[in-house]
């Protein structure tokens, strides 16, 4: 294998990350996914739409978000300098209003009036209704039965804000099916119809108009550290499900060869359990939701389920960008149980005084493995990607506190 | 395009009437019970065969055809099979040509060349994959042709006139119009867009039009008969299929008779539709 002079210069015009990415959509699909990704081309280069984007990430959104040194979490720790890319204190809680506010200007500029999401977590149906109800359009959003059950709050969230959340009932219940029911859904409607995909998957120009609108996170990150340290992170780390978190840290950063970068899997029950979802670990690569990507399948390339205790990273797929990264050698994929995030999860709460999201919790788990070992000068920037008050509930089962 | 397709619609242009096709999930819902009404699909006017290649994750359709998709996934139903249920289906009935439908996954997964390989020996006629448009025609079209098996391409009302001489550029055999926006057995086809849609489609090739995804009856589609070359039916088969289960799914002794009936009847529609 050749290693790429720059590894940010992907996708090339047909959305091709080496093997990886691609359009493998239907052809009642491929004309719609053509147009948005015209849209797409004429809004990245055109300054009055950046212009609109960063006034509403500034204003409504509250970009930049932090850089926090986590003191006493580096104290405890007894080695690296952790530090936290705050993009849970976004508005909704979460990095994912990043690429939801991106992509809804670009539905309107598309003359679009119906919005369509996926949620897992229901951190993206959340941003998702948001944006929508700012700019009052009608907004579905579909979500496993499963996670409805165990992310009631985020649902009532999104019902609060207006948006229809419809139950999907077919397959394991999660993300993936809620993907597919979307998809079906967007083939019925392509006349007036903007699906807001949530994480740097599906087809051609997806993976990268949502890592555009990520990779404000890297790129004030790079700023910020350089302003307060004065270098670049030794090591950046974050968690990836699709990996729409992770890839904002990580593009900015790719070229900088002494930046380690680390994405950490759901390791769910244990990677050598059935009950996980490290599809770049355990999967191989195959086909669903329009790319090509490691996934979660079994000797017949019938997908599996997915298993973690963090809704947001229980998927079968990832990212193509993430899998051509990987093949590179360029960023080193972990995993990290639910217990382990679980413990970080906790530990985060009394030594910070910050509840993290679950699907963060998993980073941090790593952090907490890595850090020990490494010198006092070691800097580790980890994202911080949302917040856990949604996870409260699945927190208190797990750990047998009963709410009632 | 693959002889016995050639053979098939030379018949029936001689013979001025559309042919039926009729869709069944390979496995579903057991593969004994499926390889009973495969046998008997012929026989109940089936001009030409269209087997589902179940995938646990079947974007492009409804209800109807996922749970089918469903059914023979837990009857534990590989890919393997399908090819196994055409290879052994060719042994009683040589002529009826018979198209493999399904997603890319399951084939990548076998291994493309295998795949094809393994089709042609089967005796498969061509091949549906519904989410490889023709920008990814090198992955599995160009080396299908190339072995003589069919691309059947799906072109939908929202493929236009400018991207339709791409979609059609590798089609062969013929081509299938997706008579709704939408995914299977969710909406009813109107005839006379339909009907509209032939002849703008006529104007780009002089394949065979076939029409599908929102035809459930022998009215309906004895209405597209008329204008196209043949009617498809999946979602209404395969839901007289579920309905003729027993309370754990598995087949009764109706499953054979009831399919077959419905095709009989939507047969009749369709051979019948130019007669007066």
């Amino acid at each position: 294998m050749t290693t790429a002079n720059s590894f940010r210069t992907g996708p090339d015009e047909n959305g091709n990350y080496g093997i990886f990415g691609g359009r493998f959509v239907a052809e009642t699909l491929m004309p719609l996914i053509l147009s948005v990704e015209k849209a797409w081309n004429i809004a990245r280069s055109d300054a009055a739409f950046r212009a609109e984007l960063d006034e509403y990430l500034r204003d409504y959104v509250g970009r930049p978000s932090p850089l926090y040194f986590a003191k006493r979490l580096t104290e405890h720790l007894g080695g690296a300098k952790v530090y936290f890319k705050r993009d849970e204190l976004n508005h909704t809680g979460s990095h994912k209003i990043n690429n939801c506010m991106g992509q809804i200007l670009l539905a309107r500029r598309m003359g679009k009036t119906r919005i369509i999401a996926e949620t897992g977590a229901g951190q993206h149906g959340v941003a998702t209704a948001t944006v929508a109800a700012l700019f009052g359009m009608p907004c579905i959003v579909y979500m496993g039965e499963t996670d409805i059950a165990r992310q009631q709050p985020n649902v009532f969230r999104m019902k609060l804000l207006g948006a229809e959340v419809r139950p999907v009932t077919s397959g394991s219940r999660t993300l993936k099916d809620a993907m597919n029911e979307a998809l079906r859904d967007w083939v019925a409607n392509v006349h007036d119809t903007f699906y807001i995909i949530g994480t740097v998957a599906g087809p051609h120009p997806y993976p990268e108009m949502v890592r555009e609108f990520q990779s404000v996170i890297g790129r004030e990150a790079r700023e910020q550290m350089t302003e307060r340290e004065g270098r670049l992170p030794d090591t950046l780390v974050a968690c990836v499900g699709g990996g729409s978190n992770a890839m904002g840290l990580f593009h900015p950063f790719l070229d900088d060869k002494d930046v380690a970068i680390v994405g950490v899997e759901a390791a769910g029950k244990g990677i050598d359990t059935d009950a996980h979802a490290a599809s770049l670990t355990r999967g191989r690569p195959g086909v669903l939701h329009g790319n090509r990507t490691y996934l979660l399948q079994d000797d017949d390339g019938q997908i599996t389920e997915a298993h973690s205790i963090s809704a947001g990273l229980d998927y079968p797929g990832i990212g193509p960008e993430h899998s051509w990264l990987k093949d590179q050698g360029r960023v080193s994929y972990v995993s990290a149980t639910d217990a382990e995030a679980l413990e970080a999860f906790q530990l985060c709460c009394k030594l910070e005084g910050i509840i993290p999201a679950l699907e963060p919790s998993h980073a941090l788990a790593h952090v907490m493995r890595m850090a020990p070992s490494l010198p006092a000068d070691h800097i580790i920037l980890m994202n911080m990607c949302g917040r856990g008050d949604k996870d409260v509930f699945t927190v208190a089962a797990a750990i047998g506190v009963s709410l009632e | 395009m693959s002889d016995r397709l050639a053979r098939c619609f030379a018949r029936l242009r001689a013979d001025n009437r559309a042919a039926f096709v009729p869709f069944i999930t390979g496995g579903d819902p057991d593969r004994a019970t499926c390889a009973t009404l495969l046998r008997g699909l012929p026989e109940a006017g089936a001009d030409i065969i269209e087997v589902g290649m179940p995938f646990s994750d079947p974007m492009a359709d409804g209800p109807a055809v996922q749970a089918s998709s469903l059914r023979a996934l837990r009857a534990g139903t590989k890919l393997a099979d399908v090819l196994a249920l055409v290879a052994d289906h060719r042994q009683h009935d040589p002529e009826t040509p018979i198209i493999l439908m399904g997603y890319y996954n399951p084939i990548y997964s076998y291994g493309v060349d295998r795949f094809l390989s393994d089709a042609d020996k089967a005796g498969v006629d061509g091949l549906i994959v519904v989410d490889l448009p023709a920008e990814h025609d090198d992955e599995l079209c160009v080396p299908a042709l190339s072995r003589g098996l069919s691309i059947i391409r799906l072109v939908s009302p929202t493929t236009d006139d400018e991207r339709l001489p791409t979609v059609l550029t590798n089609t062969s055999g013929f081509v299938y119009y997706v008579s709704i926006a939408g995914i299977t057995g969710t909406k009813s086809a109107d005839s006379a867009e339909v009907a509209s849609a032939v002849v703008r489609l006529r104007r780009h090739t002089a394949l065979p039009i076939a029409v599908g995804f929102g035809i459930r009856n022998a009215a309906q589609a004895a209405e597209i008969a008329r204008t196209a070359d043949a009617a498809v039916v999946g979602s209404a088969i395969v839901t007289t299929i579920q309905e003729s289960l027993d309370d754990d799914g598995r087949a009764t002794a109706h499953t054979v008779e009831r399919t077959l009936a419905l095709v009989r009847d939507i047969a009749r529609g369709v051979h019948g539709a130019r007669d007066s």
